[in-house]
């Protein structure tokens, strides 16, 4: 299901190349195992493998809290949640390896750090309210951002949006409620739901990435039918979704510059500051040594469960195999239960090992 | 089916049936190093909202497709043979039940 070899591009477009942008001017869909250029392949590796390490780095500011969590309720929400971050990562993995990388390549390079995740992940949890906050803002910007990655011109990859962004839409609800519930509740828990919405707005801005003028990749991938509006686009949209999501929590939004332009039928939004954004991506941020540290700690903790299942799974064909073997020996045959073969235990006695 | 070269365990593609009467649908694929953590794999990962009523594991090596290369030739012989459907018939047009 995975790689097809691809031949360099060609001063004259070949016929797999001319199907290639067929599909693309069509809007139809490119498949495993259709011919497809070495950079699309390239970029659709680095993209849907980042996405995959931002959903597994993305466990670890909210799991911080189930413990901590309020209720019993708040509690069974959370673990949903975080479990469904992992099975984002793990969608997203298994599409990105049907463009021919490994998955052990994948987890090396987020391992190594040479793999860049989605940035906002490098901010702290500091208080409950930010796993409203975060539900809200993070996975709100996560959804504006992949719904239309839904129709992205990579199959599986688009697949795997769909599957995610059904799934989101109860992240993003939830942690929309929890802020209600602060905001609705004692004068020092709206102070702790303000405080949580004024330290993720900016970064959950950013998480559309640069500015179009700063975006070079942006026009490639556009033209490839992966991403469908550009980096301001999604922003703008996004910032004029939550003004009145943020009205009806009884929240503010802190950015003095927001307001309504009749002209323009969106709303202005401020200035963000690019230098923090810049200085978090290459690693200064505030959690992005804690992160790294916390997910190799959980890569080598779970060594002995990955080598427990594949004793067990050799253990298991090895009987399986005995029993086999047994159960076509003529004088074994007469003497083996038929329910011990099902179960296939018991093999050891049968044979007289 | 264990075989764990460069970290890797094999690949199983997962198909899901989301009700009965339904056909199985590719959902998509895993690592796991057997059939049984395989199956098991996929009802944790593929059906949390109630999605399945049965979950098919294949090994992913074990499915042999159609070249897309040859798609084409391969696909065209329906093209063209429009008699083989109910609308290439038009004389009954009006005449009920039929």
């Amino acid at each position: 299901m995975t790689e097809q070899t691809t031949s360099a591009d060609q001063a004259e477009p070949t016929a797999e190349q001319q199907h290639f942008e067929h599909l693309l001017s069509e809007d139809s869909r490119v498949e495993p195992r259709d011919w497809m250029p070495e950079a699309y392949r390239k970029s659709l590796t680095r993209q849907v493998s980042q996405h995959a390490h931002s959903e597994i780095i993305g466990m670890q500011p909210e799991a911080n809290w189930i413990t901590r969590a309020p209720s019993l309720k708040r509690k069974a929400v959370l673990m949903a949640k975080v479990q469904d971050e992992a099975g984002h990562g793990l969608y997203l993995y298994s599409a990105a390896e049907t463009l021919g990388t490994p998955r052990s390549v994948l987890n090396e390079q987020l391992l190594s750090g040479k793999a860049k995740y989605s940035s906002i992940f490098n901010y702290p949890a500091r208080t409950w309210a930010d796993m409203g906050a975060i539900g809200w803002l993070v996975d709100g910007a996560a959804i504006c951002n992949q719904v239309p990655l839904c129709r992205a011109s990579y199959g599986p990859y688009g697949r795997a949006m769909v599957r995610i962004c059904k799934e989101e839409s109860f992240h993003q609800r939830q942690g929309w409620e929890i802020l209600y519930e602060l905001s609705h509740g004692t004068e020092a828990q709206k102070q702790m739901a303000q405080d949580a919405v004024n330290r993720f707005y900016g970064p959950a801005l950013q998480m559309f990435g640069p500015p179009d003028a700063d975006s070079p990749n942006s026009q490639q991938s556009m033209e490839w039918n992966i991403k469908r509006f550009s980096n301001d686009e999604l922003r703008q949209r996004f910032v004029d979704m939550i003004v009145p999501q943020a009205e009806a929590l009884g929240l503010t939004l802190p950015d003095p510059d927001l307001k309504w332009n009749e002209e323009r039928g969106h709303y202005d939004y401020g200035q963000l500051d690019w230098n923090e954004f810049m200085s978090v991506i290459k690693g200064s941020g505030p959690c992005n040594v804690q992160r790294m540290k916390r997910r190799r700690e959980a890569h080598a903790n779970g060594a002995w469960v990955r080598e427990a299942a594949e004793a067990y799974a050799q253990r298991q064909a090895r009987e399986a195999a005995e029993v086999e073997a047994a159960a076509s020996s003529p004088e074994a045959a007469v003497a083996i239960d038929e329910t011990t073969v099902m179960a296939g235990r018991g093999s050891a006695e049968l044979i007289g090992a | 089916m264990s075989e764990n070269q460069n970290g890797n365990w094999p690949l199983w593609e997962v198909f899901v049936r989301s009700s009965r009467g339904l056909s199985h649908v590719h959902a998509g694929s895993l690592h796991a190093p057997d059939a049984t953590m395989a199956v098991r794999n996929a009802r944790d990962l593929y059906t949390r909202r109630n999605e399945g009523t049965s979950v098919w594991v294949v090994p992913a090596d074990a499915i042999t497709a159609s070249d897309p290369d040859s798609k084409g030739g391969y696909f065209e012989s329906a093209q063209g043979k429009s008699y083989r459907h109910a609308t290439y018939y038009t004389k009954s047009e009006g005449v009920k039940h039929l």
